[in-house]
């Protein structure tokens, strides 16, 4: 159906990874956690924030400021601006506009910025008016969140593929002994099997370290032209590939799939590579059932398969395929929509050599995934990039 | 204070005279004269508070209250009834003020009411009060006691049932023979001047009919007769000063002789 | 399926302990969401359906998801579909949902098409057939639940219908008007649907009236004095029972022929005592105490439910002035319900036509056998539906009304 083929990413590049170490409640405002991210951009690029001339940004707590309440804010000019309100998908998302803005000249240097404050009570608030279908057809039934979409999502999955709660488990243990080498994770003890299993039910089949821990937080980056970086000595990765899909497959009664599976041909085409020849896979990890649609629909196997194939791997840094490399959200806390960004923040520093976390040895080309918005009953923004070491 | 006057409120002071109060206290449950439901209702007593100390006024307590002129312990005028309406000064507010003072009889029939609710007083029951304690004297009041007002609270009082109420009043003849005395008017202790079953004597409501018609006064609801002589007292009765109004509720005082008189 | 066992009657209350509160629950439907909420509170299962392509819609919309109409108005939808998935939520952030769990929540299929998210009954589970209801909770929030294809034991006991229901069994009642026949044999009903006590209202016990006797002798029914014109009467009985009154069925409706010219303004007056200030009276004496309830386990204060004259929707110029009363009635019960809404007290009506009376002699038939009346009433608390017509008088009018109450002012004009 597509007349033309998409254009590349090439001569754009993405630098300077930014995470701004993470608090479980924090007084500040989303502004204060932008506003420490953007400074960390601007120190780590050895630039001044008029040098900015693209700004994107994705908050839930920014209310009732956005993008632009921020440029004022914080004192930006920026020719191009965005607000990308897409929750997990929002990494994924704002390097694609970031990267055609700088491409067709409209930016020289963007910062896609994403930050969220958490206070005492704000995740609930934040549940009770995050959408207008979530108000009013899912809240009502017993108000479990997200908790409890994923908690049915879960259910049909596993009745459908035969997946376990273990192999969810396993997962999640793997990530926690990533997050243990990540000096910013919020979780700071092992998390064994035994406990994985043994934890208390939130919204069955769902327990207790199959979910996010709301915090603040802010993750960032720049995208700029390959030219730029280099002239400023930055460290640097491609954009090899990246897509992004809404409301994919509406009329799959649960959602088993998400809008990867549309445009995954042209992923692996445009970074021509196939999907095992990456290095490290940094997937959207609110609830593992979420990793292993994305292990799937992004081609790593076939469709309600990712069970077996990920009890052939091992997903610590050292291991087979090394997964969310600091943790992700489920170990490293998820600081609203800056949990857009972490694996994309992280897959930067790994293949640029920039690392926090233990370092994937080798590391050169990772998959980043996104995953966003439980709309209602699934989650509607979907969003996978390629980024390779220059 | 001297004269006549100084007198009474040096009696009033000494207990001489004492003054008794011949009035229920107005409740919103005290039963009113019950009525065919097809014809309009007298309205009972009801009282909604306007404030009380509080938001809705912080240093005062006030209520707004309603009711039918016949409700409690109430007084009628001529113009309550068809046979007064043509009376002059017929009306509550007409009424000459030297009425509403004057001396007092009261015929005891406690007695035959006792044995029977629709106990009927005749003439020759007021024959027979005025061989014991003299002709009642023009320009009196006369009240029928019958200690009903100690049946108030309880079904007794009105004494309904599928014949309608039952209590005990005067016939026409009594009346007739009160009118042949001049009185200024005839009270009871039942919520109306007739019998519970009036409506079925000659005339039908003989007191309303006969006493408006000669534009005579009536009180009923009164609580206390049994504390009146039978000759001797002054009622107080003066109703509430209501504009072309037909009767009203009112606090009536009977002055009687006291126990160191 | 499990066995369960009958939902026992709570114990007496422990003075000691603090009655649980009742919360508010977040946020307000859009006006569409409103539509399927109207459509619940009079217990109907609507879904949109777009009128130019046939799809069934969920959650509400303003458009249609196939074809972009905007021609998608709320109709009555097949109740028939299949859970799919299902959760328990035992952790919920929302205080009105806490403490009241776990919530047994499922995806369910219907079988027009949309995929809904839904309240589950204790007695379905995955690949079940179920029958699917719209209803509000204690709240008006509007939502589904999926109940058993076919009738099981004990079924309107699951915990969750229950609480979407202001079913009598175990409550207290207090039916306001015991003179009338029509309360009377509200209170039987309301025993025979499981109440635990009817306190039975009577104005001026000193008049008597009809099957006095044979209603005071009826175990689990106590005569208690009551005349809605009277405030202190409304507040002395408060004083009494207010602490332990369930829910409050108003029966109580002062009716006499006569239009506008035609009746007294004292006699339209009383009327308005009993019919508009007395339900005024009720609510402002009794639901302060049953918000205090409202979350109180099995026996929580429920409802104030009225038995409304269904010429509050247009007036009967026949009986001018009492419809102008019924007017104010329902005004000031929509009133009310806005105003308990947050606290969780239902206020719910069933709507009547003339009832078989002595003051409806000259109104020609269909008109309402008492015992019809109170089997409404008993169903609208069993099932959970805020307004309800009964009788074919009061279902003509509210389809009339529906229609243009324009219409319906001229037609009801004699």
């Amino acid at each position: 159906m597509r007349a033309r083929s998409v254009r590349s990413y090439e001569d754009v590049v993405i630098a300077v990874p930014v995470s701004v170490p993470y608090v479980r409640y924090s007084q500040e405002s989303a502004h204060w956690w932008i506003a420490a991210a953007l400074r960390g951009l601007v120190k780590g690029a050895g630039i001044t924030p008029g040098d900015i001339d693209g700004f994107t940004v994705s908050s839930f707590s920014l209310a009732p400021d956005t993008a632009v309440g921020l440029t004022q804010h914080l004192g930006l000019c920026p020719r191009f601006l965005e607000h990308i309100p897409m929750g997990g998908a929002s990494g994924v998302v704002a390097a694609r506009r970031a990267a055609r803005a700088v491409q067709a000249g409209d930016a020289e240097i963007v910062a896609c910025v994403a930050g969220d404050t958490n206070h005492i009570d704000s995740f609930r608030s934040l549940l009770g008016s995050f959408s207008r279908f979530a108000l009013e057809a899912s809240y009502p039934y017993g108000a479990g969140g997200p908790n409890a979409s994923f908690a049915l999502l879960t259910d049909g999955y596993m009745r459908r593929y035969g997946a376990t709660r273990e192999d969810f488990g396993r997962i999640c243990v793997a990530q926690r002994a990533n997050a243990l080498t990540y000096p910013q994770a919020i979780m700071k003890k092992p998390l064994s099997l035994e406990e994985y299993m043994s934890a208390r039910p939130i919204a069955d089949p769902v327990h207790l370290f199959d979910c996010v821990m709301p915090v603040a937080g802010a993750e960032a980056f720049l995208v700029m032209h390959e030219d730029t970086a280099k002239e400023r000595g930055l460290p640097y990765a491609r954009l090899a590939g990246a897509i992004e899909r809404h409301n994919a497959f509406p009329e799959d009664p649960l959602q088993m799939r998400g809008g990867w599976e549309l445009d995954v041909a042209d992923l692996w085409s445009a970074a021509g590579c196939r999907p095992d020849a990456v290095d490290l896979v940094q997937t959207y990890d609110d609830y593992p059932v979420i990793v292993m649609m994305q292990i799937e629909d992004l081609g790593l196997c076939g469709k309600g398969e990712a069970a077996e194939f990920l009890r052939g791997h091992d997903l610590t840094n050292a291991g087979t395929l090394p997964h969310n490399t600091c943790g992700g959200q489920l170990s490293a806390g998820q600081a609203g929509a800056a949990g857009g960004f972490i694996g994309f923040v992280e897959a930067l520093r790994q293949v640029t050599g920039q690392n926090l976390a233990a370092p994937v040895a080798g590391a050169r080309r990772a998959l980043v995934s996104g995953f966003g918005m439980v709309n209602y009953d699934r989650g509607v923004c979907t969003a996978a990039a390629v980024l390779e070491a220059a | 204070m001297t004269g006549v006057l100084g007198d009474l409120a040096l009696a009033l002071a000494s207990g001489a005279v004492e003054v008794v109060d011949l009035t229920h206290a107005l409740t919103p449950d005290f039963p009113v004269i019950v009525l065919p439901p097809e014809f309009g209702q007298c309205a009972p007593f009801r009282i909604e508070e306007v404030s009380r100390y509080d938001a809705r006024g912080p240093a005062w307590y006030w209520n707004n209250i309603s009711m039918s002129e016949h409700t409690g312990t109430h007084f009628d005028a001529p113009a309550h009834w068809v046979t007064g309406r043509n009376q002059p000064g017929g009306t509550v507010d007409a009424v000459a003020p030297d009425r509403l003072v004057a001396p007092v009889c009261v015929i005891d029939m406690s007695g035959p009411a006792a044995e029977d609710p629709d106990f009927i007083m005749t003439a020759a029951h007021v024959a027979a009060w005025e061989a014991e304690h003299g002709e009642i004297p023009a320009g009196a009041w006369v009240l029928m006691r019958t200690d009903w007002a100690k049946k108030a609270g309880t079904p007794a009082y009105v004494g309904l049932d599928a014949t309608g109420a039952h209590s005990p009043g005067p016939d026409a003849s009594a009346i007739e023979a009160l009118l042949a005395r001049d009185i200024i008017g005839f009270g009871t202790e039942t919520v109306g001047t007739d019998a519970g079953q009036g409506a079925h004597l000659s005339p039908p409501y003989p007191a309303h009919s006969l006493l408006h018609g000669a534009g005579k006064l009536g009180l009923q609801c009164l609580a206390g007769l049994d504390r009146l002589p039978p000759v001797g007292a002054m009622l107080i009765a003066p109703p509430l000063k209501i504009a072309g109004g037909s009767g009203s509720p009112l606090r009536v005082l009977a002055l009687i002789p006291g126990k160191t008189a | 399926m499990s066995e369960h066992t009958p939902l026992a009657r709570p114990p007496r209350k422990d003075p000691t302990a603090v009655t649980p509160l009742a919360h508010r629950p977040p946020g307000s439907p859009s006006r569409a969401g409103l539509f399927f909420a109207a459509h619940a509170a009079r217990g109907a299962f609507a879904l949109q359906e777009c009128g130019e392509c046939g799809t069934r819609i969920w959650p509400p919309r303003d458009a249609c998801p196939k074809c972009l109409s905007a021609d998608i108005p709320f109709t009555p939808a097949p109740t028939g579909g299949e859970v799919i998935a299902e959760t328990t939520i035992r952790v919920t952030h929302e205080l009105f949902y806490r403490g009241r769990g776990p919530w047994r929540v499922g995806t369910v299929q219907l079988d027009c098409g949309p995929v809904v998210t839904a309240n589950l009954h204790r007695d379905v589970t995955t690949g079940a057939r179920v029958r699917m209801i719209a209803r509000l909770d204690l709240a008006g929030t509007p939502l589904m639940m999926a109940l058993p294809a076919k009738e099981t034991p004990l079924m309107d006991e699951d915990p969750a219908l229950r609480g979407l229901t202001a079913h009598p069994r175990h409550r207290r009642v207090l039916v306001t008007d015991g003179r009338s026949a029509l309360g009377q044999e509200t209170a039987r009903a309301l025993l025979k649907a499981g109440a635990a006590k009817v306190f039975l209202g009577v104005a001026d016990a000193w008049k008597p009236f009809p099957g006095a006797e044979r209603i005071a002798a009826e175990e689990g029914i106590e005569i208690v004095p009551l005349d809605l014109s009277d405030t202190r009467s409304v507040v002395d009985l408060a004083g009494a029972i207010g602490g332990k009154t369930d829910i409050i069925v108003n029966t109580a409706d002062h009716v006499r022929p006569g239009g506008v010219m035609g009746q007294s303004v004292a006699l339209a007056r009383e009327s308005f005592e009993t019919n508009v200030f007395g339900l005024q009276r009720l609510a402002q004496v009794f639901a302060p105490g049953m918000l205090g309830r409202a979350n109180d386990g099995v026996n929580n204060a429920v409802a104030i439910l009225d038995v409304t004259p269904v010429a509050a929707l247009s007036n009967w110029n026949v009986y001018g002035m009492h419809s102008a009363s019924a007017a104010a009635r329902l005004s000031v019960l929509q009133g009310l319900r806005a105003e308990l809404r947050d606290g969780g007290i239902r206020v719910m009506s069933v709507f009547i036509g003339p009832v078989e009376d002595d003051w409806h002699q000259a109104v020609p038939p269909p008109k309402l056998a008492p015992k019809a009346v109170a089997a409404a009433v008993v169903k609208a608390l069993a099932e959970g539906i805020e307004e309800s017509f009964t009788g074919d008088v009061a279902r003509d009018v509210f389809a009339r009304w529906s229609a243009d109450p324009k219409v319906l002012e001229r037609e009801l004009q004699r």
